[in-house]
């Protein structure tokens, strides 16, 4: 395996070195050591407790780390933190929309907050609905937007001060696949405009999509960092054949080992890595057992993902 | 960040940010501000006019005036306190842990100790609005003897101060609306009768009277009912060092408390 390349750190919007970080004596990051590329979308995936949040919250500056050291849009954080903020757009992982106000009302107080003058903001209120989808929608409630929207809108009050940076923590958690692909494609506008992107998401096709770099986080660190296609090839074996039915779990502890170099059971699928041979004599195998049903594809983050931090759940 | 309170040793953190925060508040408050003000006034001109005239009419003169007169400069004081701590409690509660309002400020480039103080000065100039719209009210009534009244408005802020400060205490300390209940029956309900609002202090035992002369309230009211009946109040500076020293401490004990809620 050959190890993967670590990006230089000159320029870079945010660097993390040997963050740590307990609460009541549990280790919540464990040590922590990653940096940003300038114009990449870099994903931080990992199970409920992983420490994503925590990590995030640190690097904003909304808390203090017990050790390491963090550089924010070239300021030291928690010390400038608040400095390092004005170059920072955040969408949190909750909505927090000013229930009080209107969309463009919600733009207008937020820009004041990065001491921004009404004159500077107005005129951007509506470039900046327009973006997010919500044009016309100026005068429009929060109440009465669509779960979509108030994400959109979100995203949009981010912006407001021009952000170098963009962190957001699992900015499609909760919406339909129409709203989903809609933030994902202004992501990607974002990214040919030059941002950074740093998102948390627990959807892997979220973050193949969007990511040229992911960090894997479970019990407080990183286990992997690298681009999805590498991970893929460094972790995990090239083909996956799926099989299901009542009598997986049975078959997959008898035979499936003839097979299949790695077989793993859950629930009632088992699910077989084939490394570089063919598939074929496993394909032809299950072609005569018509009470399992198959699925053959390729290799993908998920497997990973799975592979790395196991398949028990995490509540 | 290695000592043991960090969060009580380190000073606040201010910038003009919180100026932000404040205006955030007043532009809400600004969409309903007519009912918002009419609402202020109902429940004080309630008690005012049922006490003063009902009660009024059996009582002799009270302190040497008449009774709702005496009740009025007392009600100033109490309406200012109840603006400031229903603002601090419920509605800085709701911006804090319902709406999440605080969170998504603390995410642009504004502390949590200006998002307190915005609180604070907000709270505190909600209830001076409070109180100087009874202020014009009871002059409009002839309540009022002196335009040495004017004075009364910084005590007014002041007093605001101190009780939006104590309310902030408590809702950092909250975990839902409940617990205000508690506050207001063993806290705002007794200083009412203990520091001078409805009668004069001298009327109840004395171990009471000397509980009820430690209350902020009680220095407001000292402050307040002179200077409406266009006397120069007795002891000012200690009156205004105890609104300004319970302000102070009880806003340092709010953000420590706010800071160890949030930032963990």
């Amino acid at each position: 395996m050959k190890p993967v390349v670590t990006p230089p750190v000159d320029n870079s919007p945010l660097i993390v070195s040997g963050l740590r970080k307990s609460y009541g004596g549990r280790e919540v990051v464990a040590g922590v050591d990653y940096h940003l590329v300038r114009g990449e979308c870099f994903g931080l995936l990992g199970p409920n407790g992983a420490g994503k949040t925590t990590t995030l919250r640190c690097c904003l500056g909304l808390t203090a780390p017990d050790a390491g050291s963090i550089t924010l849009a070239g300021e030291p954080v928690p010390e400038r933190a608040r400095e390092a903020r004005t170059r920072i757009g955040v969408v949190p992982q909750f909505d927090n929309l000013d229930p009080d106000f209107t969309a463009a009302e919600n733009l207008l107080v937020y820009g004041r907050y990065f001491g921004m003058s009404d004159a500077e903001i107005k005129p951007k209120i509506a470039a900046l609905l327009d973006f997010a989808g919500l044009g016309g929608k100026e005068d429009a409630s929060i109440r009465s937007l669509s779960g979509g929207m108030k994400r959109r809108l979100t995203l949009a009050r981010a912006l407001v001060n021009d952000p170098e940076l963009l962190i957001l923590d699992e900015p499609t958690t909760g919406l339909d696949p129409q709203a989903r692909h809609l933030i994902w494609e202004r992501l990607k506008r974002l990214l040919a405009l030059g941002k950074t992107i740093l998102l948390t998401t627990h959807f892997m096709d979220e973050a193949e999509r969007l990511c040229q770099r992911i960090a894997i986080m479970d019990a407080g660190r990183l286990i992997a960092v690298g681009p999805p296609r590498e991970l893929i090839r460094e972790h995990i074996e090239p083909q996956v054949v799926e099989v299901y039915g009542e009598d997986a779990p049975g078959w997959a502890e008898r035979e499936a080992h003839a097979w299949a170099g790695r077989v793993e059971v859950s629930g009632e699928t088992a699910f077989c890595y084939i490394e570089d041979r063919d598939a074929a004599p496993l394909l032809a195998h299950l072609a005569e057992r018509p009470a399992l049903r198959t699925l053959h594809r390729p290799a993908n983050l998920e497997d990973v993902f799975l592979k790395l931090t196991g398949r028990e759940l995490r509540d | 960040m290695q000592l043991a309170l960090p969060h009580l040793v380190q000073l606040p953190q201010l910038s003009f940010r919180a100026f932000a925060v404040w205006r955030r508040n007043f532009l809400v408050w600004k969409k309903l501000a007519i009912p918002s003000l009419l609402g202020n006034l109902a429940d004080p001109m309630i008690y005012l006019f049922g006490l003063g005239y009902g009660l009024g009419g059996l009582l002799p003169q009270v302190a040497g005036v008449s009774y709702i007169a005496f009740l009025a400069s007392g009600t100033v004081c109490a309406s200012t306190m109840n603006a400031a701590s229903f603002e601090a409690l419920y509605s800085a509660f709701s911006r804090m842990h319902v709406q999440k309002t605080w969170e998504s400020i603390m995410n642009a480039p504004v502390s949590l100790d200006d998002v307190v103080t915005g609180e604070l000065l907000w709270a505190a100039a909600k209830a001076t609005l409070s109180g100087t719209a009874i202020l014009v009210v009871i002059s409009a009534l002839g309540f009022v003897a002196s335009p040495m009244a004017l004075w009364a408005l910084p005590v007014i802020f002041l007093t605001g101060l101190c009780f939006a400060a104590l309310g902030l205490i408590v809702t950092a300390l909250a975990p839902s609306y409940d617990f205000f209940m508690y506050y207001f029956t063993l806290f705002i309900t007794p200083m009412v009768l203990l520091c001078g609002v409805f009668f004069p202090p001298d009327q109840l035992p004395p171990l009471v009277q000397i509980v009820g002369a430690w209350l902020p309230l009680t220095h407001a009211v000292a402050l307040v009912r002179p200077l409406l009946f266009g006397e120069l109040p007795q002891n000012i500076l200690l009156h205004l060092a105890a609104l300004l020293g319970v302000a102070l401490v009880a806003f340092w004990i709010a953000l420590s408390l706010t800071r160890r809620r949030l930032l963990k």
